[in-house]
């Protein structure tokens, strides 16, 4: 039944999407061969080590893993309200103009180049931090072990509000464009029943635009797992694993982007090479993280549905 | 999600919650005080996203517009001391980058795209949309090395092709997962309308479902170009960059995000002037591009014409 | 369709090349041709080493395309094979030097520069002393305020805070960081025993910072921060740097004099003919600031392009000649002549062709 043109077009849309993997799969093949070396030397400790000394062969980037979560989590939970709360202003309650200039300044930063938004940060956020943002902190939560210690303004916290920043814009264009598709019929069948304006945007709009959203929020992370440069500039880069967000931290991009210009040995190159596949490894679990709770969700609402039936 | 995924999805957490409102026993006024406060959090959120946002463009705007001129676009860079460089060299070197990287990507990305939201179901769709995620979120710095190993050490040299290479491999997931999210906002009943009419799967797909999901699809190409435009990690062992004007796809080639970093962090007030307006110029040029594109690709209704 | 023509204009726009600009290039032939020459390496010597190829693009021709990768890059770009040559502060060991198969490496120096220590301790005008035992115990994190007897006792008369130090430090392996912990090693044995010499330690105390602007920057905007730049970034930030002991028991400031005066007899301390590979930290000469060292250029002994080569030699031959000229006005010291006159015979060594 299906004539030439629909197996042309089937087999080139299968093909594009074939090369998307096999991409991936370039990348994995490089990397594995480049860490082969680290990974039989070191092993888990790689992992598990804190200390990274490489004229003593020693590769432990516990510290880093650890900021990389901190701070790629924390950006996301500051970015994914602001981001939606921004589409549903831009969307709903801006006027026409007003809109449009919004959409247009979110989507021109996401072309700021990162060692702009690391400049920026150096200058203005770090400062920032260490005179306004950290007492302020402090003053609240002082007691408690997150807000402990110092403040030099480079930091955990500043690295995730820096990068919260830099993945607002994913956040807001994806999340804008959804809620902005979700039928007008929806809207006013919520509002015909007697729903305020806000009963209508939770009840009606963000529940069909969920999955979209959770789309933009894993483009984000993604983002943030992977952003190397401007977290660089503002992270305070030392090999520490504390409690407190204002202490100074690392992340394993930053390692890769401070140390793989200067990497003259084979073996710092290969634990390198570790590094970025490690890396790799973890934003691979982090989306399938996300995708699961996606699913999970998504299937929890038709459960439910089977239950008031 | 297909017609009856939305429906159901909607209505039980609409009884859910209308229980709940009974229970909390929400009187008109609670509702409208909670629609209210709800109302001025949505704008402060929106505010406080774009304080800092304005704050970067302002602190952009102020560092670099005192660089910007002529001879900045013109002229090709020149050591400390000398005045009147520029980065001429680099904007070409950058059109040349993203014009590889587009045709290697963007097709790629735009048909990938397609095909995750027309067959959404198979194995293979899951597979392409979780590893487009992996390589959304991948360090771009990670791609310039395996790019590195996987065409410069081969070619024994850096190459502009290299370079666009290494963009089109972060430019087509973005692409694509963009794209099938745009696609599949069109109602599944105007693909089954189209397919019941007669129409061809390839010509339902061009001339049916793209026009509408256009808008959408040329915002996420937009994001998706501009985010390429200023990547630098990936050039550095790439296209490595170059004093000189090239255009060449087998010769290294200079670039506008590099110059901006070797710029901006040098001792040098002259080469970082230069750098604060590059980067003003670069996102002055993502603006334009958006406003128009904006300004053609109106949101519009699905055609009939 | 018109959103089709918009987006095929778009990628049309971004794919052609163009003519190059109307405006008179530097180059005194204004060709567009390939460039003749590849190198990658340091940051530490760019600003000067790009006004070299300038102006010898002008005298001779050839281009010369030199990118800061870092000196590990630049040594691996070598060692593939993808660049002509390489730039680095800190010297290939023989064993480094035997892990490349393609031939042995020549290293010759190209120029001095310096590393210097600045500081922003608030109400603070005077030039800081320092010695080399206590800039180590410092950023061993065993002196920790401003206000430290020892600090004191080296700046009498000078009113320091009470502070804590703030130490910031290269997060990124470099040639500065190299230079910097010679120096420590020499000095202190628990730096030695610690965190030793190298382009990438283990701090153990403070921040780390990316690249000397990171550092320069965070020591501008932070109160209370020690850190090391090169000079080219102490000068051109307009940050205050502090007088270090040299071996012979002076106080210097950074000056591009007191780089001149490390490098001074140097040719005598070679450790063979070819060997260029001297520390010109904490030289024994008298008005020598202590923490100075050559930038290197690597090559092949042993050049199998005939027209590169010629061409490579010909240029390093001319920069540690008439390029030396430039280097005072960019904070470099230049060459003294007799070490020159060495390099020269160095160069005539290097085979070209088969």
């Amino acid at each position: 039944m299906t004539g030439l043109g629909d197996r042309v077009w089937r087999g080139t849309t299968t093909l594009a999407a074939l090369a998307i993997p096999a991409s991936l799969g370039v990348i994995s093949v490089v990397l594995l061969v480049g860490a082969w070396p680290t990974l039989r030397e070191t092993g888990l400790a790689l992992v598990l080590d804190r200390s990274w000394e490489p004229r003593s062969g020693a590769f432990g980037v516990a510290a880093a893993l650890v900021g990389t979560l901190e701070t790629s989590l924390l950006a996301v939970l500051i970015a994914a309200p602001l981001g939606i709360g921004t589409a549903l202003y831009t969307v709903e309650f801006a006027p026409t103009g007003v809109s449009r200039v919004l959409a247009t300044i979110c989507d021109i930063l996401a072309a700021i180049p990162s060692v702009v938004y690391g400049l920026w940060g150096a200058a203005i956020l770090v400062p920032l931090v260490r005179t306004v943002v950290a007492p302020a902190l402090q003053a609240v939560g002082g007691r408690t072990p997150f807000f402990a210690g110092p403040s030099y303004g480079a930091g955990i916290l500043t690295a995730a509000l820096l990068l919260a920043l830099m993945i607002l814009p994913f956040v807001t264009a994806v999340s804008r464009e959804v809620i902005a598709a979700v039928p007008v019929a929806q809207r006013e069948a919520a509002l015909a029943l007697g729903a305020t304006r806000w009963e209508m945007l939770r009840d009606a709009v963000l529940p069909a635009a969920k999955t979209g959203i959770a789309g933009g929020i894993a483009l984000a992370l993604g983002r943030a797992l992977g952003e190397t440069m401007a977290v660089t500039m503002v992270i305070g880069n030392r090999h520490e694993l504390s409690w407190s967000l204002l202490a100074p931290g690392y992340t394993l991009a930053s390692l890769l982007a401070n140390e793989f210009g200067e990497a003259a040995s084979d073996a710092h190159l290969s634990a390198l090479m570790a590094v970025a596949l490690l890396l790799l490894l973890l934003v691979t679990l982090a989306v399938n993280a996300i995708a699961r709770r996606l699913v999970r969700t998504v299937r929890a609402g038709l459960a439910a549905v089977e239950v008031t039936r | 999600m297909t017609t009856d995924e939305a429906r159901t999805t909607t209505r039980p957490s609409a009884a859910w919650r209308a229980q709940a409102d009974v229970r909390t026993a929400a009187s008109l006024a609670g509702r409208r005080r909670r629609d209210a406060l709800m109302r001025i959090a949505i704008a402060l959120s929106a505010a406080l996203a774009l304080i800092p946002l304005v704050l970067i463009l302002g602190y952009l705007l102020v560092r670099g517009l005192g660089g910007l001129s002529l001879a900045l676009l013109t002229a090709l860079p020149k050591p400390v001391g000398e005045p009147g460089g520029g980065i001429a060299n680099a904007i070409a070197g950058s059109l040349l980058l993203l014009g590889i990287a587009a045709v290697c990507g963007i097709p790629v990305g735009l048909l990938a795209g397609t095909y995750l939201a027309e067959r959404p179901n198979g194995r293979l769709a899951a597979v392409v949309r979780f590893v487009a995620d992996v390589l959304n979120g991948t360090p771009s710095i990670v791609v310039g090395i395996a790019v590195w190993a996987a065409v410069v050490r081969p070619m024994q040299r850096f190459s502009a092709l290299a370079g666009g290479v290494a963009l089109a491999v972060i430019l087509a997931p973005l692409v694509a997962r963009t794209t099938e999210q745009m696609l599949r906002l069109v109602p599944p009943t105007v693909r089954e309308a189209a397919l019941a009419l007669g129409f061809t799967e390839w010509r339902t797909a061009l001339r049916v479902i793209a026009p509408a999901a256009g808008p959408g699809i040329a915002t996420g190409l937009l994001v998706a170009l501009s985010r390429v435009a200023g990547e630098t990690a990936p050039l550095l062992f790439t296209a490595f960059g170059n004093p000189y004007w090239s255009v060449s796809p087998s010769e290294p080639i200079a670039a506008v995000p590099l110059q901006i970093y070797t710029y901006a962090l040098s001792p040098y007030d002259e080469w970082r002037a230069q750098a604060w307006a590059a980067a003003l110029g670069l996102v002055g040029v993502v603006a334009v591009l958006t406003i128009a594109a904006r300004a053609v690709a109106r949101r519009p209704r699905v055609r009939t014409r | 369709m018109r959103r089709a023509t918009l987006l095929g204009v778009t990628l049309g726009l971004a794919a052609c090349g163009g003519d190059p600009p109307a405006t008179p290039e530097r180059n005194a032939n204004g060709r567009t041709g390939s460039v003749d020459l590849t190198g990658a390496g340091a940051t530490f010597p760019y600003p000067l080493y790009s006004r070299w190829f300038s102006e010898y693009a002008v005298k001779t021709g050839v281009k010369i395309n030199y990118q800061s990768i870092g000196s590990g890059g630049g040594i691996r770009q070598l060692r593939e094979g993808v660049v002509d040559f390489g730039a680095s502060e800190a010297p290939l060991t023989d064993a480094e030097i035997a892990q490349i198969p393609r031939g042995r490496v020549l290293q010759v120096p190209a120029v001095v520069g310096g590393v210097v220590l600045v500081y922003n301790v608030p109400g603070l005008t005077a030039e800081l002393k320092l010695t080399a035992d206590v800039v180590a115990d410092i950023f061993l994190g065993r002196i920790t305020k401003w206000n430290d007897p020892r600090l004191a006792e080296l700046n009498a008369g000078v009113s320091l805070p009470p502070d804590e130090i703030v130490v910031v430090y290269r997060a990124d392996g470099s040639g500065t960081t190299y230079v910097f912990t010679d120096w420590l090693t020499r000095v202190s044995a628990a730096w030695a025993g610690g965190p030793g010499h190298g382009k990438d330690v283990r701090w153990p105390v403070g921040l780390g910072a990316k690249g000397n602007e990171g550092v320069a920057g965070q020591v501008k905007t932070t109160p209370n921060t020690i850190g090391f730049v090169e000079l080219a970034y102490a000068t051109q930030n307009r940050l205050p740097s502090a007088a270090l002991r040299n071996r012979a028991g002076f106080f210097v400031a950074p000056t591009v004099n007191a780089l001149a005066a490390a490098a001074a007899g140097v040719e005598n301390r070679l450790p063979g003919p070819n060997d260029f590979r001297v520390s010109l930290v904490d030289t024994p000469v008298g008005d020598a600031y202590p923490l100075a060292s050559f930038s290197w250029l690597l090559l092949y002994q042993a050049q199998s392009d005939d027209a590169k080569g010629r061409k490579l030699v010909d240029f390093i031959r001319w920069a540690v000649r008439t390029g030396q000229g430039s280097a005072r006005a960019l904070d470099y010291a230049p060459l003294p002549p007799a070490l020159v006159t060495r390099i020269l015979a160095t160069l005539d060594g290097v085979s070209i062709g088969q």
